[in-house]
């Protein structure tokens, strides 16, 4: 059996992807030393660092695509396509419906996101829900090694945009370079799960749009992505010591969004659960919870997310952000209804 | 007018003092996440710093902790920030990355060149509200990339913004040269811009102070914006704990895990041979820059400052012990702040 850490799955896929296709580029910040291992054996050509200038390079990114590259476009952080949100929102989700289906912009940004370290809210948001929300953009957020390598590669043959997110409590070298800076005194809350598991023997594909049920139950159906989905199965069991079975979908992609699998699911339990570490209005939540209505599925809902700005402080952080106390009491407040 | 060297030593070595004992909270833990000093660029916030007075901004970057130090923001209160704690400068909040201060004017954010558009902002509500009033934009050469910090400057020009751009230049943005990333020349850049523009030694800080003079008197009589560009070492790096750091110091430790997979990776096909030599070259090369900027010698502005003074030994150290109460007041007010949480 293979096993890898989340951010060794990501390289080892992309890197195998490079190998097969030289129109694959990566550039970003600092990638010449965030992407070391790529950057000596592709060279600068293909791993190349920019300026700290996103709307530029991100902006670049998509027309470099539309002309025959492949990039992988870095943000240092996700929360940073707000400094370069024109090259998404305005050109790259619109170029498929302007052209008339005649141009696609095949391209992926990779941005870690996510916070449980300490970092702000300025460094530690998830936005999925705010990017999604722009028709033409697909999101991709991975909660296990076997998933991040799986769907790195679907996300590069896409035809379109992709926004593929990273969480930097999955991913190691993150946590090292924000959070610990060489210290060892420091404790975060990281799914072990998430950060190192089983890959496949040879990468294949997979296809975005589709869900991963992770866990069975006919109680309640708890809905997530990212970090959150390994909360919702810690309280999945302990909801399972107390006698209520609830099942756990993990998304793996916003858009496209598998709204069949939380159909069939909420259906079946009646009982709906979002978990979600984006913000709670305006939300991957209240699309689930449309998406269920839409379907004629009568069922009961409530929804764990972010819901302010989220503090610096890390214990209030902790609060905020989705954790198994609050999933536990939002289920049993589901449930007893 | 001439500055006083005392004070504006005394600015830089309280500076320097309160950073230490930041490291010292965020080695032990008590500090969580990013923590970027203002090590190296005390000449440059002390020279600037001088000419704030009361209704005149400040737009901070992610090395905002020195500009609300000198200004006079209660120490204890930036410690606590920092640890997050409820009875800090923001209520354990925003972090040193997102410092505040209203009364002050000063507002800060972790995004990299939006003090451009921050201190314009300030500086058109002085133009209404503050006449004589000006506005100061801090950030670093790597910031002159981002698009909205060299749209500011011309807006600055063109509304003749009473705005002071002060770019602390050390020649890394983050762990890429900046001199790889940045074409043509700062200053020339700013001129076509529309800015005044000028150039000083950022370890000097008699330099940085009489460059500041004139920018402020420009400002305050209406003649719109200055580029100040100050040149700087950071011997903490990007940050504390910065990854290129820790293998300069601890080579063979921090190298362990990642020299096979990096020899791997450049020896089994990809580019070309050469454009893979190219590729090691260049890491090293950063590693090598790093390495420069640990020998602590007399460019030290801290120390610079410190030879110049006119005091004696004895005035000196009552100085020194001033301010050494001082943050130790601080440290301690902290730390017991802390413990009462817990």
């Amino acid at each position: 059996m293979k096993t890898m850490t989340f951010a060794g799955a990501i390289e080892d896929a992309l890197m195998k992807a490079m190998t097969e296709d030289s129109r694959i580029v990566v550039f970003g910040e600092d990638v010449h030393m965030i992407r070391m291992n790529l950057y000596a054996k592709f060279g600068e050509m293909r791993v190349r660092p920019t300026p700290i200038s996103e709307s530029a390079f991100l902006g670049a990114a998509v027309t470099a695509a539309m002309a025959g590259l492949r990039p992988v476009v870095e943000l240092m952080m996700l929360d940073f396509v707000a400094v370069a949100a024109d090259a998404l929102v305005n050109q790259a989700a619109k170029l498929e419906a302007f052209s008339g289906g005649r141009w696609r912009a095949p391209m992926v940004v990779r941005a870690p996101c996510g916070g449980g370290y300490g970092d702000g809210g300025q460094h530690e948001q998830t936005l999925w829900g705010w990017l999604a929300q722009v028709p033409g953009l697909k999101i991709v957020v991975p909660s296990s090694p076997a998933d991040a390598g799986g769907l790195m590669l679907s996300a590069i043959q896409d035809e379109g945009p992709v926004i593929y997110m990273e969480h930097k409590l999955l991913a190691d070298y993150w946590i090292d370079a924000v959070a610990d800076g060489g210290r060892t005194n420091l404790q975060y809350d990281i799914p072990k799960a998430g950060a190192r598991g089983e890959v496949p023997k040879t990468w294949r594909p997979i296809p975005l749009g589709e869900a991963n049920v992770l866990r069975d139950g006919d109680d309640l159906t708890m809905v997530s992505v990212g970090v959150s989905v390994h909360r919702c199965l810690e309280a999945a069991a302990r909801l399972a010591d107390r006698g209520v079975q609830a099942g756990v979908i993990d998304l793996r992609s916003i858009t496209p969004l598998d709204t069949d699998a939380v159909c069939r699911a909420v259906e079946r339990t009646g009982r709906l659960l979002v978990v979600d570490e984006d913000y709670k209005h305006f939300s991957l939540s209240g699309e689930l919870a449309a998406v269920v209505m839409e379907a004629g599925i009568t069922a009961k809902f409530a929804r764990v997310c972010v819901e302010d700005t989220i503090p610096f402080d890390r214990r209030r952080e902790a609060q905020v952000l989705p954790n198994v106390a609050r999933i536990l009491e939002a289920a049993s407040a589901l449930t007893s209804r | 007018m001439q500055p006083s060297a005392e004070v504006l030593y005394r600015q830089m070595y309280k500076s320097r003092r309160f950073e230490e004992a930041v490291t010292q909270l965020w080695n032990d833990g008590h500090i969580s996440a990013e923590m970027h000093l203002n090590t190296g660029e005390e000449a440059i916030v002390a020279g600037v710093l001088d000419h704030v007075t009361d209704g005149d901004a400040l737009a901070l970057e992610h090395r905002g902790t020195a500009p609300l130090v000198m200004r006079g923001v209660d120490l204890a209160l930036l410690l606590k920030e920092f640890m997050g704690l409820e009875d800090g400068l923001c209520r354990g909040m925003g972090g040193h990355l997102h410092l505040f201060s209203p009364e002050h004017l000063a507002a800060s954010s972790g995004i990299v060149g939006a003090t451009g558009p921050a201190a314009c902002g300030f500086a058109f509500a002085a133009q209404h509200l503050r006449p004589d009033k000006a506005a100061v934009a801090f950030f670093g050469e790597g910031a002159m990339n981002q698009g909205m910090l060299m749209e500011s400057i011309n807006l600055a020009a063109v509304w003749s913004l009473p705005v002071i751009f002060v770019c602390k230049d050390n020649g890394m943005a983050v762990t890429t040269a900046s001199a790889d990333v940045t074409a043509g020349d700062l200053l020339t850049r700013a001129r076509g811009l529309g800015a005044q523009a000028v150039s000083v030694d950022g370890t000097d800080v008699d330099e940085v102070w009489r460059a500041a003079h004139e920018a402020f008197v420009r400002a305050r009589e209406g003649g719109g914006p200055t580029f100040l560009h100050a040149t700087c070492v950071h011997p903490d790096g990007h940050l504390l704990g910065d990854p290129v750091l820790r293998i300069v110091h601890n080579p063979v430790h921090e190298l362990k895990s990642r020299v096979a997979p990096l020899m791997k990776a450049a020896t089994t096909g990809g580019s070309s041979v050469s454009e893979r030599v190219a590729s090691l070259g260049s890491i090293i090369g950063v590693l090598g820059k790093a390495q420069k900027t640990q020998k602590r010698d007399a460019s030290d502005p801290v120390e610079r400052q410190r030879q110049r003074l006119s005091i004696s030994d004895a005035e000196r150290g009552e100085l020194e012990r001033a301010v050494d109460d001082e943050v130790h007041a601080a440290l301690v007010s902290a730390l017991r702040s802390l413990e009462g949480r817990a």
